[in-house]
């Protein structure tokens, strides 16, 4: 398709049931779709002579702690003979394992060891499903918006036992995550609420 | 009497000099032929995404210059487009051609550094050790610009961090003058040389599809005969208004790639060149007081600019709840960045696409057939820097 808006249409008139939204900025298509959908979604946009979305750019998870539907997967394709982005999305809650796409696209094969890695989320049927930029032996998972910025346990080379040795953080001062934002209209006045509390009562 | 021959798993890396950075590299061997490659990253694993999280924009930008440590400026520019792209602020043209210079001169670093570690890793000694005294010019060209060789943190969101220096223009054009002759001294040392053909030529052939199959980009999927090049096909900062070829392989095998990049310097030396005859005095970064520091002068008589840049160096500015996908062609490949913010001053994440990460990948596909000696020669060719690849 030779315009992002005649491409959103044809992905709208093909996919109709399998996609839940779509919309375009920024020069690139954002689709949102559902979890069981996006292996059919991926093979449409790989094979599609008006698409022909043939590389998979990226593979990610944005973590939302506080929504039902902690995660969204992000899936970024790329169509050189379009010369066309396309960035696909779905949510999914904390445990779901999700499709893989390595037998569509070899290259997801690391893109989503690095998500399991990174976030915990799980593939069904993936070949070599490891964690793959952390340690071996790690625990957690560091992306995650509950993870620690410092981690759980740091690494030294003790001199009595001769050997690297793995120990809980410990931190001379804590973390401090000062909140910068408009420090001036930040500070409340007890004075103020003691008024309204009491107008309450 | 049957003997019971048994594969053997050899560990290459992580502190093999051929490595290039701290790959462990696990062969399986039927003799010297490779049956498999797995390789294991993150031996250089820091965490940047997480630690941009918890950083203002302006304060992420020295985490890019850590990912591809050989051409710093390159992944500096993507942040720099995206932040610019959600704010929608415009760019000077005077800050647009430095960054195009700069990014240049991170090409030709890049490639200098490739070029000659990869015929080290097949036996030629001599080119990097001339190689190198370029790129040591190269880097006094950052120094001079941003205060440090490799770490520059120079490129900001609407523009870069201060003007050039007296004097600078001038000397990237002698070096412009110079450098041709340095590559064709390299050139006449490799390209036709015996030994170097034997050991690149028809070795780690991709064909047009596995590049695609395999997302790779840059110089990887040039050299296998895809016309694509970010610069030329998705035009950021002033490239459009710029003359330049794309050399495009045939074989798509090590020397086809080795060849791409001799070209590529040429073409980023003609670049420079363009650049500096364009270019003309003016603002360097956004006038935007709520975007880019005021200069120190004026905090000294301004209360507004004083208070601007109070603001900015505290809480940093604040980028609207947007999402969006930038990339770059960094001399590797296609460099990404896919920035969400959430309206604090603080991305909410940023995840970055390093190209090494999926050329490597691929390093089983590539050398599974291949002797043992080509493990260096093909994982020369791939260009893997481990900043970039372990992030």
């Amino acid at each position: 398709m030779k315009s992002l808006e005649d491409l959103e249409k044809k992905i709208n008139s093909e996919l109709t049931t399998k996609i839940n939204n779509t919309e375009i900025k920024h020069n690139q298509i954002y689709i949102e779709t559902d979890k069981d959908d996006i292996i059919d979604v991926a093979i449409f946009l790989k094979t599609n002579q008006y698409t022909k979305f043939r590389q998979l750019i990226d593979i990610t998870v944005i973590d939302y702690p506080e929504q039902n539907q902690r995660f969204k997967v992000v899936y970024l394709f790329l169509s050189h003979e379009f010369n066309q982005r396309l960035i696909v999305k779905y949510s999914i809650a904390e445990n779901e394992v999700i499709p893989t796409l390595t037998s569509i696209f070899p290259s997801a094969n690391w893109m989503e060891r690095e998500v399991f890695d990174m976030y915990g989320v799980s593939f069904k049927d993936h070949p070599d499903l490891r964690r793959i930029l952390t340690d071996y032996g790690f625990e957690g998972h560091p992306l995650r918006k509950d993870f620690p910025l410092t981690g759980h346990s740091e690494v030294r080379y003790s001199e009595d036992q001769k050997k690297v040795i793995s120990e809980p953080v410990k931190l001379e001062q804590n973390y401090r995550n000062f909140d910068y934002e408009s420090p001036w209209e930040g500070t409340k006045y007890i004075k103020e609420e003691i008024g309204s509390n009491d107008k309450k009562n | 009497m049957t003997k019971k021959i048994k594969n053997l798993n050899l560990n290459f890396g992580p502190q093999h000099p051929a490595a290039h950075g701290v790959l462990r590299l696990i062969l399986e061997l039927d003799g010297e032929v490779v049956e498999k490659a797995d390789p294991h990253i993150g031996l250089l694993h820091r965490g940047t995404e997480k630690l941009i999280e918890n950083k203002t924009y302006m304060q992420a930008v020295p985490y890019f210059d850590r990912l591809d440590y050989v051409a710093p400026m390159n992944q500096e520019h993507a942040f720099a487009l995206a932040v610019e792209k959600i704010l929608k602020i415009d760019v000077p043209i005077r800050a647009q051609y430095i960054r195009v210079i700069f990014c240049e001169i991170g090409r030709i670093l890049s490639h200098i550094l490739n070029v000659t570690t990869q015929a080290l890793d097949v036996g030629a000694l001599t080119p990097s050790l001339w190689g190198f005294e370029e790129r040591e010019t190269l880097m006094t060209f950052y120094e001079r610009a941003s205060g440090s060789r490799l770490h520059a943190n120079y490129f900001r969101a609407g523009g870069v961090h201060q003007d050039l220096p007296k004097g600078l223009e001038e000397d990237i054009g002698k070096f412009c003058e110079t450098f041709p002759k340095i590559i064709n001294d390299l050139e006449s040392l490799l390209t036709d040389n015996r030994i170097f053909k034997q050991r690149n030529v028809d070795i780690g052939v991709v064909t047009k599809e596995d590049a695609l199959d395999y997302s790779f980009s840059g110089v990887m999927i040039r050299g296998s005969g895809v016309p694509w090049d970010l610069r030329k096909s998705q035009p950021y900062d002033c490239y459009e208004s710029l003359d330049f070829k794309i050399p495009v392989g045939k074989n798509g095998d090590c020397y086809d790639r080795y060849l791409c990049r001799i070209e590529e310097m040429k073409e980023s030396v003609s670049i420079i060149k363009q650049c500096l005859a364009k270019m003309e005095k003016g603002p360097i970064k956004s006038l935007d007081g709520k975007i880019s520091p005021p200069p120190k002068a004026e905090i000294k008589q301004s209360m507004e600019a004083l208070i601007h840049h109070f603001k900015l160096f505290t809480e940093g500015y604040r980028v609207p709840k947007d999402e969006i996908y930038t990339a770059v062609e960094a001399p590797k490949g296609e460099f990404g960045v896919y920035l969400i913010s959430d309206g604090s001053s603080k991305p909410y994440k940023c995840k970055i696409r390093a190209p090494g990460f999926s050329h490597l990948q691929s390093m089983d596909y590539l050398i599974k057939g291949h002797m043992l000696a080509d493990v260096p020669a093909v994982l020369g060719s791939l260009d893997i820097v481990f900043g970039e690849v372990d992030r």
